[in-house]
């Protein structure tokens, strides 16, 4: 398992989401806490290529040997790539949750929305809330 | 409010190991270690030691006891004597069943293995029906149980054993003896599928039997009851309080071989009827045959309509699909037969399976 961290070049959604923005395009994953709180991951049901994903709606599962949980996108947009290496090997989730654990690239529809995102700090100080 | 949670004397090996710990059956109870896989594959290649001490220990003794207990429990209590256990159940008096347990032989008296839920019940139903001279007496809260399981258990357990007795046991035999000097009954028993022992020791020697199993070159892997629960799974054990429970008898959850249907015991008329009868459902195992993980409650469909559902269900690490128990309708549940399991509105293509689905021999040591 991976350390707990929240690298500072990310945004956060409450719901223990990251966005990483790379141009118009965006790579969603998970975070330190959430897969952490998952425990370890066996399972991840991913969106269609080209499918529409709303801010704040479930795009995916994952579930864990106990649990299941919705991945909540922080931002809307089009699913222009979804991790195959996650499909293939989940617990890489647990592994390297901002790295090889990603879970899907999007064309942003509204860049403004990531507006309303944590930055790493202040989604430390809402995890220190939790 | 929440009463606080019973800890057994490994507690605090297993937080120094850094186990994730979380409640079962009013239990903090270390649910994973390292990861599930990883454990699951260690009792599977080589062993692993699991602290399975908030498991119930209901002794009855006395001249009546055998009589007892034979007319009470489902199994022919004729079959077994001294040194050898035997697979049984409790039953209510409409069949429904009120634990699945272990019954051993010993000299002097019948030790019973019950699910730790199942702890109160189990003395209940036993103390209230107990006649002159036998006498019950739960001896959970003295008694801690170690499971070492795996086809290499032999290895860490051999060099601190009192006797060659518990090396030389068969399958379902048990003896009084001593581990790293700590008195203890052993058992060739598991709940993996996979050779191995279970160890019955005071609470206060288990933390010596746990850190010598755990010293040496041999030493088993730690092993929480996440990796337990998939490696009965995978074998088709049933678990209480999933598979089986008061609502339904041994009939459908195809224990009918562990149940002295000529002879007796409590909820014997309901079991011959409907034996006679067939049941309305059965107990099966299934496979997915794409990606999925079913659980407890989803709906199971053949030919469009429901026909059961899933009681358990889990990722098998060996075989690395989705698997599950559940009750069926008998017409589809038959070994071979395409069911769908809808798992959160979404419909998998699934099989039922014959038990067990991992191939294992829990009878012969390594």
């Amino acid at each position: 398992m991976a350390d707990e961290t929240y690298p500072e070049d990310l945004r956060y959604h409450h719901e223990h989401d990251w966005v990483r923005v790379e141009g118009g395009e965006a790579v969603f994953g998970i975070t330190w806490y959430a897969q952490d709180a998952l425990g370890e991951v066996v399972y991840y049901d991913p969106p269609e290529p080209g499918a529409t994903i709303a801010k704040d709606g479930a795009y995916g599962e994952l579930e864990s040997v106990k649990a299941v949980s919705d991945v909540i996108a922080p931002a809307g947009g089009e699913v222009v790539a979804v991790n195959q290496a996650v499909r293939d090997t989940p617990e890489l989730v647990n592994q390297d949750p901002y790295g090889e654990g990603w879970l899907v690239r999007v064309r942003l529809s509204d860049p403004a929305e990531l507006d309303a995102l944590l930055d790493a700090s202040a989604y430390r100080e809402y995890l220190s809330g939790l | 409010m929440a009463s606080a949670l019973l800890r057994t004397p490994l507690h605090d090996r297993h937080r120094a190991l850094g186990a994730k710990l979380a409640g079962f059956a009013g239990w903090e109870m270390p649910i994973v270690y390292t990861t599930t896989r990883a454990e699951h594959r260690a009792v599977r290649e080589r062993s692993g030691l699991f602290d399975v001490s908030h498991m119930g220990q209901i002794e009855v003794t006395g001249p009546a006891a055998r009589e007892f207990l034979d007319g009470t429990l489902t199994n022919d209590l004729g079959r077994i004597g001294p040194g050898q256990g035997q697979y049984t159940l409790l039953l209510q008096e409409d069949g429904g069943v009120v634990d699945d347990l272990i019954v051993y032989a010993l000299l002097d008296r019948f030790l019973i293995v019950c699910n730790a839920a199942n702890v109160d019940p189990v003395r209940t139903s036993l103390t209230d029906r107990a006649p002159e001279g036998a006498e019950v007496n739960d001896r959970s809260a003295e008694v801690a149980m170690l499971a070492l399981q795996g086809p290499a258990y032999e290895a860490p357990l051999a060099p601190l054993v009192g006797s060659p007795a518990p090396l030389a046991l068969e399958y379902f035999e048990i003896t009084e003896d001593e581990v790293a000097g700590v008195p203890a009954l052993v058992a060739r028993t598991g709940y993996t599928g996979e050779p191995g022992v279970e160890i019955m020791c005071p609470v206060s020697g288990a933390g010596r039997v746990w850190d010598r199993l755990m010293a040496g070159p041999d030493a088993p892997e730690p092993a929480g009851l996440a990796a337990r629960d998939t490696l009965r799974l995978e074998v088709g054990y049933p678990l209480y309080g999933q598979d089986l429970s008061r609502e339904r008898t041994p009939i459908e959850a195809g224990l009918a071989w562990a149940c002295d249907l000529e002879g007796g015991f409590v909820g014997v008329e309901e079991c011959r009827r409907r034996k006679a009868e067939g049941p309305a459902e059965r107990l099966v195992m299934m496979k997915l045959l794409e990606p999925g993980i079913p659980r407890p409650g989803c709906a199971v469909l053949a030919g469009g309509e429901p026909v059961g559902e899933v009681t358990s269900g889990t990722l098998s690490p060996t075989l690395d699909v989705g698997i599950a128990m559940g009750y069926l309708r008998p017409d589809v549940a038959s070994p071979g037969t395409d069911v769908m399991v809808d798992i959160r509105g979404k419909q998998k293509a699934g099989r039922v399976e014959r038990r067990p689905l991992v191939q294992t021999s829990p009878t012969k040591a390594g």
